[in-house]
Parts: C-alpha cells; structure tokens; sequence
C-alpha cells in the first residue's frame, strides 16, 4: 500500500492519565475511502485513540499523519477545518437548537462572510446563510431527518439525536469522519439503518471512515478493515474475517466476560 | 424575506414607541433623563446578553470597560480640549484594546473562575480611576466634559440626547439580533452548550470568545462615551463593583439569551430605584424584595415571563401559539 | 526590609487574612453543597459583628454573651435565607440563585441600614488594647484572638467534616447529589445545614474582626469580595484552599501597603491573584476538571 492513499496513521502514540498507560505505542492507520473499525474490550482505549486523533486528548508521544500530513501538534479546531470530523459517544448535541441550525453550525467553516457582513445584513451574508442552509438540509435529507428540521434539537428521541450528530458532522463536509460507539443506545432496526448510512458514506459521499463501536455484529458487517485495541496496545489489525479468528483477541475478549 | 419581515416588525413597534416616549411622558424631563440613563444601560446590557446569554461566558469587568471609555473620551476632550470625535473614537477603541488584552488570557478561565478574573480587572481599573487623581480627578469626580456636538447639531437637551441615545440602543439591537442569526452567533450558542462538540465542528473557540467579548466592550465602550457627554462629569463609584453586578443582574433579570428581555432588564432595573424613592426608608429593601421574588418566580427573567403570557393569552382566546 | 517591619507586615497580613479565610470558608461550604456562590456571606459577615454590637447595648448581658447571640442570630439568618429563597426554587439554574443571593445581600444591608443606619459602630476588644512588643514588631492583643479563634474554627471544621456522620454527607453531597440522595442522604438537610454553618462561619469571623476594624451596615461587600477571591484563589471547593486563600491574600495586602502603596494595596494583591489563576487556572489547591468525552 503506497503512504499516499493512507488517510489517517498514527505512529507510536503514548497517552498517560495520571499513572495509567492509556495508550502505548499504538499504530493505527486508516486506508483512504475505507471503513475501518477500532474495537476492543471496554477500557482498552479505544475512545481515548480517536480523541488524540481528532485533537481533543494530547498525546505524551508519536504522531498523528492526517491526510498526509503531520497534525500531532494542531489543536481539535484546525484538525476539523482540514477535514477530520468527528462524533461523540455520548451526544453532544447544541441543545437548544433546532435541529436545522445544529446542522448548519456543522458547516462553520464553509460559510463564507466575515463579522461586519453579519452585523449588518450584507447581501454575501444572505447568498452564504442560503447556500449553508441548503447544505445542512441536504444533509438532513440524507440521513432522513429533514421533515424534523426545525424542531429543537432537545425534543428529538435519542436514536434520531445520533442521526442529527451524523447530520451534523457531514455538513462540515469531512474527509475523514470520526465515529465514537454510533450505534450506542440503539435498537436493532436502527442500527440496521445505521449500518446502511455508513456505508453509503463511504460509498456516495467517498468520506473515509473510522469507527469505534462495541456492536460485533454492525462491524463485521460494514468494516473493511479492523483494529484491536487491549489494554492500551494494538494487539491485532487486519479483514474482519482474519480478526474473527484471531486467537489473542478472542482471549482479550473471552477474558472480558470471565473476570 | 418572511423572516426578515418577521424579524423587522417588533423593531419597527419598537421604534415607533421609542418616538412616542417623549410625547406620552408629556415632555416631563425627570423621566427622560431616567429613561435616557436606562438606554445607555441597555447597550452595555445588550452586548453583555451576547456574552453572557449567548456565549455562556461571564464577564464582572464590564463596569470598568464603560468606565475606560467615559473617562478616556472626558480627558482628551475635557483635559486636552481635542475635538469630540477623537474623544469617541479614542474612547471606544481604548475600551477595545484594553478588552483585547484582558480577554486573550482571561477567557482561557472558566465559570467563577473568570468571574474572579474579570472582578479582579475591574477591581484594579477602578482604583486606577481613584488614585491616578492627576488624570482623572479621583473620587470627587472629573468635571467640564463638554457637550456632544455631531455635525453642528449641539445635543444639549435633554429631548435630543434621549433620541440619539435610544437610537444608539436600535443600532445596537438590530447588529445584535443580526450576529445570533449568524454563523457567529451559532458558533457562540454551540460554545456555551459543548466546548468539545464546537471545536469539532472547526470552531476556533477562543477566538470566538474573544470576538465577542471585544465586540461587547465597544457595546460598553460606546455607552461609556454617551454617558460622560450627557452628564459632563464622572466619578469612579459610577463604575465600581456595584455596578458590573447590576449589569449583570439587568442580564438575567431581562432573559438571559433574550435580547429583548435585556433591554427591559435594564429599563426596569433603572426605573424601578426611582419610584421607590417616595419610600425613602424602605427603597433599598424593597428593591432586594422584588429582586429576589422576581427571580423566584420569573425564572427566564422579564422576556420569559411576557411569553408565557402571551402564550397563556392566545390559548384563551383559541388560537394557536 | 529589616525583621521588625517584616514580622509587623506578616502579624496584620495574617490577623486580616484569617478573617478572608473564614469568609471564604463560608463561600466553599454553601458551594458544596449547592453549586452556587452565595453573595450574601459578606452580610453574614457584617450581621455577625454589628449584631454583638447591638445585643451589647440593648441588653448589656456581657461581651461573651453579646458575641453568643450574634452568633446564634446570624446562624439563624442563614437557615431563615435557605428556608425562604433558596429551597422554593432548588431546582433554579445557578445564575437565577446567585441573583436570588444579591437580592438577599440587597434586603439584608437595607434591614440594617433602616433598624440602625449607616453609623459605624466599636466592639470592645476581648482583651483590653494594651499592644504586645515582638522582636521590634507591635501585636494588638485582637490579633492573637482572630488568630486563635479562626485556627479553631478552622480546625472544629475539619473535625467536622471528616469525623461525623453529617460533615461526611454534606461533603458527599457535594461530589454526587444523585448518589447522595440514593444512599439516603437528604440533599435538602444538607443544603439548609451548609447555609447555617456558612453563616455561624462568617459571623464568627465578623465578630473577632469588629474590634479591629470597626463595622458598618455596608462592610459586607468588601469582606464578601475579599472572601470570593480567597476562595477562588485557594481553589473553588476545597476548604483548606479558602483557608490559605484568604492568609494569602491578607499577607500580599499587608506587603503590599506597607512595601507599595496602601492606596493600590488591593491592586496589587489582585494584580497577583489574577497572574496565580492564568499560571493555576484552577486555584492554587484546587482539582482542574477534565471534560469528559
């Protein structure tokens, strides 16, 4: 695999909370236009790695390479602006919002006027606030909450609220979308339609993604590549199929439901 | 644009009253000097809401930057004799820089946190105005601020500066209520609910903080100019403490994130003090009185309390809210 | 500088500085237990000594009587606050109750004011003014006292919290409310307990302080700042914090009047405080809060 078609890789990543190792030279890479998933038993760093990855979390060691370039050091804003966006496992949704200016919030950095055009009304401010609508509702078509669009964001149901956080992060119009537990609080039918929404993110909207998620059954599904996190270490990467059989994670797992 | 019409007409009744104030006061002008005081309040308290209400970010500093600009615009045109328009100019863009300097470390802080901080600069700003007596004459005041003159025209009286004053206070509602329908005013409202989710979404969020929190001490800034030419003398008790909370409580009082709210927050704030005057004894008891039950029972200030009855109104009469 | 005006600096900076602690002592406790920052601890503050002064004069019962009943009083007026104001709308964001404190701290100066205007008033010192000779230094007796007694109250507090059922669970309160009230803590007792301690705190500070300073209906305010930012800057929550706050800052105004300038004195100290919270934006002792994600 040629480095340039590598959209996301971290190289020898340590993270330290107090005197716990949270993360230890972990590698991880991301293939452009893939699906790739980072799993692991519950407290393996998993969420830790994707906030180093989109800036949140301060790594003590390594580097993050996001789209070929080396961002270890630029803070969580500018990641986003180059393209790395991201969701949160537990929702960070602007709840007192409606659900149209959440997503429009999405595409901050695409709107194009300054503070006096805002100030004062200029006509580039209603061509943008236009053109940043019809984005956000695009996007609210595309994950099928556009006929909740101008409800506040607090009244929508929890699985529709995921719905809205995806909404919101394509409006920012990534190339690498970030996906913490999106499946989390989910019931089957929605995850179903989740794991089709993915797909057609990858597949229609060509966004390279990264998912961190517990549900076995949706990453398998939808992964074209998977990584195993344990205890702060990569302990095997690989096709899903591979992953299936692979002895030491079944161990980390099986050690999981024992203790 | 529907929204925009949507969005004009409440302006429009609202200048149509601010016209008509003068004639239903019949001219009394111990009411339009109050009413005066109470716009100038308004502006600080409008760019205070932005901060406050919007942003979610608390400033008790705001007292000392409307004291900056009054005091910087009566020394250059009261000590110096320069013309009004530097004493402005100078007088808001000082509040600006200083705000610049303060809130590009300060806002790294957060909650009590900052309200400390800021305390602590109007603390020290205040004393400033007290001791620095060579420049600004110390407590008993600095005098001979002259009167405001804009093109020729001499705003001397006091049916005069009420309208250049409220104007000011629809210029700065109307750029208010443009900001939060804004990709800013998204940013800041995002901020406020999740720092975490707002720099994911490619906010620079101490930007923003800064941003708006410049943008409100020229609300500041400007006040502070309009009130040394109206009252040709200022004293530093006007921009102590006491002061900033009183800000602060306009703020809340009014609706926090209610920009409406904050400009009856602070009429009624700047009011009120005055018709309790015919209970002498009793005025300062009485004013915490209907503070803390307003609080109590109003819990989104003034703003909340007009909807819910208006709300409550249309229900009774069968229409749709 | 030479030993003797060192030591003079350190004995007013520490005498001024207890009572700032005990102040904030008063901020921490109610915090803890509510979230909020009462702005009426200044008034509890200013109750506790203008209170003495009046029981001494009205009833004439003594001065460790006069103080007894202060004390109680004003220990009294944070149960009557939390009853009336804070517990009918408990569930109010924090910035509507730390309005609903000012409005309190509005009343309760205007009450003074109108029952016994804006004199100010002497409290006699506990034990007689004749000054104590230090290594050069001069100690007005009152100092010892308000040394000694914010030393005990400091250290009654201590006790309390982490040997007795009750100072556990309000502290516990103060973690977790929820879990609090699963394990069967009232949340409710606890606030109303955290407004009576709060001010039995303040007053206590308010009545050693009024033989040295003198009071008046309006010294709450300036107490009351003084308090916040000890307790800001000790590190918000933390009682040990609010204590070695208010030292602190009583020290740096010290040093700074007399090294400086009296009239910049607070200037300076808060010069300093705001240069400690950019260096600590969490306070010198406090816990920095991680946002979780």
């Amino acid at each position: 695999m040629s480095p340039d078609n590598v959209a996301l890789h971290c190289r020898n990543l340590s993270v330290r909370f107090g005197g716990v190792m949270a993360l230890c030279d972990v590698d991880f890479r991301v293939v452009q236009g893939t699906i790739t998933a980072l799993i692991g038993p519950n407290g393996a760093g998993k969420t830790t790695l994707l906030n180093v990855v989109s800036g949140l979390v301060e790594c003590c060691s390594g580097t993050v390479g996001l789209l070929g370039q080396d961002m270890t050091r630029v803070p969580a804003w500018a990641r986003a602006q180059a393209g790395v966006v991201r969701t949160f496992q537990n929702l960070e949704v602007f709840t007192t919002m409606s659900v149209l200016e959440n997503v429009m919030t999405g595409a901050h950095r695409d709107v194009r006027y300054g503070v006096l055009g805002a100030l004062f009304k200029t006509p580039r401010y209603f061509l943008e606030e236009r053109r940043c609508r019809a984005l956000a509702e695009e996007k609210l078509e595309f994950v099928g909450l556009f006929a909740e669009r101008s409800l506040p964001a607090w009244e929508l149901p929890y699985g529709r609220q995921r719905l809205l956080e995806l909404a919101r992060a394509l409006a920012a119009q990534p190339q690498i979308l970030l996906l913490d537990e999106p499946a989390a609080g989910l019931n089957t039918r929605e995850t179903q339609a989740l794991a089709g929404l993915i797909r057609r993110i990858r597949d229609e909207l060509n966004i390279t993604v990264a998912i961190v998620e517990h549900d076995m059954e949706l990453i398998m599904r939808i992964s074209d590549a998977v990584t195993v996190l344990h205890f702060g270490q990569v302990i095997a990467s690989g096709a899903p199929f591979e992953i299936q059989k692979n002895p030491e994670v079944i161990a980390a797992y099986l050690g999981e439901d024992a203790r | 644009m529907s929204s925009t019409l949507r969005q004009l007409t409440p302006v429009a009744a609202f200048f149509l009253l601010v016209l008509a104030t003068p004639f239903l006061l019949r001219h009394d002008y111990y009411y339009l000097s109050i009413l005066t005081m109470a716009g100038i309040f308004a502006i600080i308290v409008l760019g205070l809401n932005l901060l406050l209400g919007f942003a979610g970010q608390i400033s008790l500093g705001h007292g000392a930057l409307f004291g900056i600009a009054a005091y910087t615009t009566a020394v250059l045109t009261g000590t110096y004799g320069l013309p009004l328009a530097v004493g402005a100019v100078s007088g808001v863009g000082l509040t600006a820089l200083v705000a610049m300097l303060i809130g590009m470390p300060v806002l790294k802080l957060k909650g009590y946190y900052l309200a400390m901080a800021t305390l602590g600069f109007g603390l020290i700003v205040y004393i400033f105005f007290n001791e620095a007596i060579g420049l600004t004459g110390g407590p008993s005041g600095f005098v001979g601020i002259p009167v405001l003159e804009v093109f020729g025209f001499v705003f001397d009286s006091d049916l005069s500066y009420f309208y250049l004053v409220w104007s000011m206070v629809a210029v700065a509602l109307l750029t208010s209520l443009n900001l939060i329908h804004s990709k800013y005013g998204r940013a800041l409202m995002a901020l406020h609910i999740s720092e975490t989710a707002a720099q994911s979404m490619g906010i620079n969020i101490a930007r923003h903080k800064l941003f708006v929190f410049v943008l409100s001490s020229v609300y500041a800034g400007i006040a502070g100019v309009l009130y040394a030419h109206y009252l040709n003398f200022v004293a530093p008790s006007s921009f102590g403490f006491h002061f900033s909370v009183q800000l602060i409580t306009m703020v809340v009082l009014g609706g926090m994130a209610s920009l409406w709210g904050g400009i009856a927050g602070a009429v009624f704030l700047t009011v009120m003090p005055e018709f309790l005057r015919f209970y002498e004894n009793l005025e300062v008891i009485i004013y915490g009185l209907i503070l803390i039950l307003c609080m109590m029972f109003l819990p989104k200030g003034l703003a909340g309390g007009v909807c819910k009855l208006l709300s409550n109104v249309r229900r009774r009469f069968g229409r749709e809210p | 500088m030479d030993l003797a005006s060192l030591l003079q600096f350190l004995a007013s900076g520490l005498t001024v500085g207890s009572t700032y602690g005990l102040a904030a002592l008063g901020f921490t406790i109610i915090f803890n237990t509510t979230g909020i920052i009462n702005f009426a601890q200044g008034e509890f503050v200013m109750l506790g000594g203008i209170l003495a002064v009046v029981f001494m004069h009205w009833l004439d019962p003594g001065l460790p009587a006069a103080i007894l009943l202060a004390v109680v009083a004003t220990t009294l007026v944070g149960l009557l606050m939390e009853r009336l104001t804070i517990r009918p709308v408990r569930n109010a964001s924090a910035i509507n109750l730390i309005i609903v404190t000012i409005g309190v701290s509005i009343t309760i100066r205007g009450l003074v004011m109108l029952f016994w205007g804006k004199d100010t008033y002497v409290l006699p010192a506990f034990s007689g003014m004749a000054p104590i000779h230090l290594l050069g230094a001069t100690i007005i007796p009152q100092s010892l006292w308000i040394l000694g007694i914010a030393v005990v109250v400091l250290a009654l507090l201590k006790g309390f919290f982490s040997r007795t059922i009750f100072g556990r669970a309000m502290l516990a309160c103060s973690f977790e409310p929820r879990a609090a009230r699963l394990v069967g803590i009232s949340v409710e007792r606890m606030v109303m307990a955290s407004f009576m301690l709060s001010a039995f705190v303040g007053a206590v500070g308010g009545v050693i302080l009024t033989p040295l300073t003198m009071t008046s209906y309006d010294v709450g305010v300036l107490l009351g700042m003084k308090g916040f930012a000890a307790c800001i800057l000790g590190g918000l929550g933390n009682p040990f914090g609010a204590a070695a706050g208010g030292l602190i800052l009583g020290i740096l105004e010290a040093f700074g009047a007399g090294l400086v300038s009296s009239a910049y004195k607070d200037a300076i100290a808060f010069v300093v405080i705001l240069g400690i919270l950019l260096w600590k934006p969490s306070g010198l002792f406090g816990v920095p809060d991680t946002e979780r994600v």
